[in-house]
């Protein structure tokens, strides 16, 4: 042991027995983690498995109950940020920590301004933002607003932030969730770089395909304890998927062929202009069956979104009809209630704004636009008994935990809030299931079986349009991929005739004459 | 010449009335910008005009007053700071409770010390502030158009009306130039962002709202000892509201407040100077009426003249570790 130690240099980053509690949930259970010196180092786990209050108790965010913090073999105490920083450690988070209204140089040099009038450190930070740019494709204008950037260099913000405080290690929680395809590549290409320079990256993700294309070694957290840890060569998806999940998982969707019926849904040159003018949708036409999965495939923010609201009714399209079962709407239709009667069910992208009311019961969520039905009571009064009944049937049906139909919604994780509110939009046997984002922030356990309800679907015989950022769930899903790119449908695919890279080009707006 | 000298004499009265609503207004600035609401600006004025009055008449030094004073609003702040900051109380209530407490306890103690209703004794010689005279003020005041204008304008003012003005630039410089400006304005923006960059979103409150009690400190010690001679109870009179919505009015910049604040003193003196006043086609008016003028101007104001008001983005809410 002392002669192993003495021939290789010390790991970088050590995590030796840590232990955390909140209250009654134990988030760290005894974790032991060993980084390597210029290593890429991937943590995956499912949500709630631990990943990130483990990152958090190493850049002092909280502190640890009991275990010992090692850096480069020296063991630290790191009780807040600024020790952390002091040890060489820099924090990309999840959801920045930038102040928005502030510039990009006011940004970097927070809490490391250099003297106590700004003028003097300023000039040294700008060489130094320069000099970081200049190697590492970083290059950002100092002196632009936060805000006014788009995600992809708000996130280079970050990165410069640990970096100008001189991180030698540096952790990034969750970086590609918010990026395009394309941007990820450039960010992987960053921290190879990166890492080939001597510094070390822990790289926390839920998403396997991304562990295989950057990272060295991968440790793998369940239910706050670290299960496994592997050279990424050595290991494969299907190991780390059964890894995290503590039992086998399927990670493609087994389906019969599609056997498409009637058209549900007609849309016909749908276009929205925003308050600017702006087409939002641009003459979108498209037909969906009874009995088939239309992928909607398109970088986030290309239309998507608005294509999913004038479907199920939240905003009414500048012009362009849209049939419903072969009747053509008035304008006075596009409502959501008017949707939902028509046999149009609509689970929202953002389940947390229009999906479900975080502060609701689980059994009031589980019923939202449906308050008026027979069953419930259907007058002045709700009848709680029989929510409370229909939310523990639902709950049965859909595996959701735990069972409490009283427990307030946002105490549920990502993946069970998002089977209450499939299980709400199905138990209306609608002829049409408009998804978003079905497995945004959701478990691979949970991804498993959302994915399976919604082939069911499919096989009796209800039309379903996915709109999804996960090409992988696009492609595994659908029996028909659209490819939406500002705003236009830029393309139609089979999706076993097609690959990544294809639908990545019609995604990215290289048009089909060009390619 | 004598509309010339009218003109004059109206806005050195301007200048006199903004004071306590720059004070003020400057306070709330530098509690706000760093995210914490201060609806309680009313009530450590009145708490600073008792206190600056009682021990100015106690020890015979205005500047005694003003430190009292100071000392005085800067206990108040801790207590709303000790509420919102580290007990995460509701800072609309932490603040109202300031008010009311103020009003009715300087009121009831000023009455229990010197049983004249809550009034305190007058003040007088070394007891309260006097007029700066700059030199060769009655010298030059034959110069037609500029002596009275340095005479009774830039010269003739109370110490505390220089130092308002000078506390508006000196809030700017500090909030753009330094370290701990640009500290206090992130921690009004994203305490998280402060927090993660290893400094502590606690202390920089307190210290903001440290400065904002000292602030409202002078004002509150310059209508007891500057402006009037004694503490009255209710003296302020509404100020610490007005100064919010100048505060919100400016969009929380110190030199645009301090224009704001300007504006309003100058409605103000403007409806003292209209009493008793004729209105042309409509003969004459009730005092009443012109004395609710510059509240009822601060509402069309705010109502018809504010553009996109931008408060800071954490303002109002604790900050609590997410988990």
């Amino acid at each position: 042991m002392a002669a192993a130690a003495a021939a290789s240099p010390p790991p970088a980053v050590e995590l030796a027995g840590i232990d955390k509690r909140f209250g009654a949930v134990h988030a760290n259970r005894a974790v032991d983690l060993a980084v390597g010196a210029g290593t890429i180092h991937g943590i995956v786990g499912e949500n709630g498995a631990g990943k990130s209050t483990l990152m958090s108790i190493l850049y002092g965010f909280y502190e640890a109950d009991s275990g010992e913090i090692r850096v480069d073999g020296r063991p630290v105490r790191i009780r807040a940020p600024s020790d952390a920083i002091a040890a060489g450690i820099g924090m990309v988070h999840q959801h920045f920590m930038l102040v928005g209204a502030m510039t990009v140089l006011e940004n970097v040099t927070l809490g490391a301004e250099g003297g106590r009038r700004l003028a003097r450190g300023a000039a040294a930070a700008r060489a130094e933002l320069a000099a970081l740019g200049a190697e590492y494709g970083l290059a950002v204008d100092p002196d632009a607003k936060v805000d006014d950037l788009p995600v992809g260099q708000q996130q280079r913000v970050e990165i410069l932030k640990a970096l100008v405080r001189g991180a030698r290690t540096l952790v990034l929680d969750e970086p590609t969730a918010v990026l395009t395809p394309d941007e990820t590549n450039r960010l992987f290409a960053m921290l190879r770089k990166m890492a080939a320079q001597g510094r070390t990256i822990l790289f926390i993700t839920h998403k396997l395909r991304e562990i295989m294309a950057l990272t060295d070694r991968v440790s793998v957290m369940r239910r706050g304890e670290m299960v496994a840890t592997f050279a990424t060569r050595d290991t494969s998806p299907a190991e780390l998927a059964e890894a995290m999940v503590g039992r086998k998982v399927l990670l493609r969707v087994d389906k019969a062929k599609a056997a498409p019926g009637r058209a549900i849904l007609e849309a016909r040159d749908l276009t929205l202009r925003d308050r600017a003018g702006v087409a939002r949708l641009d003459r979108v036409s498209l037909t969906l069956r009874a009995g088939e999965i239309l992928g909607l495939a398109g970088v986030s923010g290309n239309g998507q979104t608005e294509l999913l609201e004038v479907l199920s009714g939240m905003a009414r399209p500048s012009s362009g009809s849209l049939a419903v079962g072969g009747r053509a709407l008035t304008a006075a239709e596009f409502d959501p209630r008017r949707m939902r009667t028509l046999g149009v069910a609509h689970v929202p992208e953002d389940r947390l704004r229009h999906g479900l009311v975080a502060s609701f019961e689980a059994c009031e969520s589980a019923m939202l636009g449906r308050e008026g039905d027979r069953v419930f009571g259907g007058g002045m009064f709700v009848d709680r008994r029989a929510v409370v009944a229909d939310c523990a049937a639902k709950m049965e049906d859909f595996d959701v935990r735990p069972r409490a139909p009283t427990l307030r919604s946002a105490s549920f994780s990502g993946g069970n809030q998002q089977k209450l509110v499939l299980a709400r939009e199905i138990g209306r046997d609608p002829d049409a299931l408009l998804v978003g984002q079905p497995t945004r922030g959701v478990d691979i356990g949970a991804i498993e079986f959302i994915h399976r309800r919604i082939v069911t679907l499919r096989d009796r015989g209800k039309a379903i349009l996915l709109v999804s950022n996960e090409l992988d769930e696009i492609m595994s899903l659908s029996d028909r991929i659209l490819v939406i790119c500002g705003g236009r449908i830029v393309g139609e695919r089979d999706p076993a005739a097609t690959d990544e890279r294809d639908l990545g080009l019609l995604m990215a707006g290289v048009t089909e004459r060009a390619a | 010449m004598a509309s010339w000298l009218d003109l004059v004499y109206l806005l050195a009265s301007t200048l006199r009335l903004s004071t306590p609503l720059i004070f003020a207004c400057l306070a709330g600035l530098w509690a706000e910008r760093s995210g914490v609401f201060d609806i309680g600006l009313e009530g450590k004025l009145l708490i600073s005009a008792f206190a600056a009055a009682v021990v100015a008449g106690a020890t015979g030094s205005a500047w005694a007053g003003l430190a009292a004073g100071i000392v005085a609003s800067i206990l108040a702040a801790l207590v709303h700071a000790y509420a919102s900051i580290d007990q995460r109380a509701d800072q609309v209530v932490s603040g109202t409770a300031i008010n009311i407490a103020a009003d009715g306890g300087t009121a009831l103690l000023g009455n229990a010390l010197f049983s004249q209703g809550g009034r305190t004794p007058s003040l007088s010689g070394a007891e309260r502030f006097h007029d700066v005279v700059l030199p060769g003020a009655d010298v030059f005041s034959g110069v037609p158009f500029v002596g009275p204008v340095y005479k009774f304008l830039l010269s003739g003012q109370s110490p505390l009306v220089y130092a308002a003005f000078l506390v508006a630039p000196l809030t700017w410089w500090a909030l753009t130039r330094t370290r701990f400006g640009l500290r206090l304005r992130a921690v009004g923006d994203n305490p998280a962002a402060v927090d993660t960059a290893g400094v502590s979103v606690r202390g920089l409150r307190y210290r903001a709202l440290i400065v904002c009690g000292a602030l409202c400190g002078f004002g509150g010690a310059y209508l007891s000892v500057g402006q009037a001679a004694f503490f009255l109870p209710h003296m302020s009179a509404g100020k610490g509201f007005i100064a919010l919505a100048a505060l919100v009015f400016s969009n929380w910049r110190p030199m645009r407040a301090l224009a704001t604040c300007l504006l309003f003193g100058f409605l103000d003196a403007l409806s003292t100077n209209l009493q008793g006043a004729d209105v042309p086609f409509v003969g004459a008016v009730p005092v009443q009426f012109f004395q609710a003028l510059p509240y009822l101007l601060t509402i069309v104001l705010l109502a018809g003249f504010i553009g996109k008001a931008t408060p800071p983005k954490a303002g109002g809410r604790a900050y609590v570790k997410e988990r």
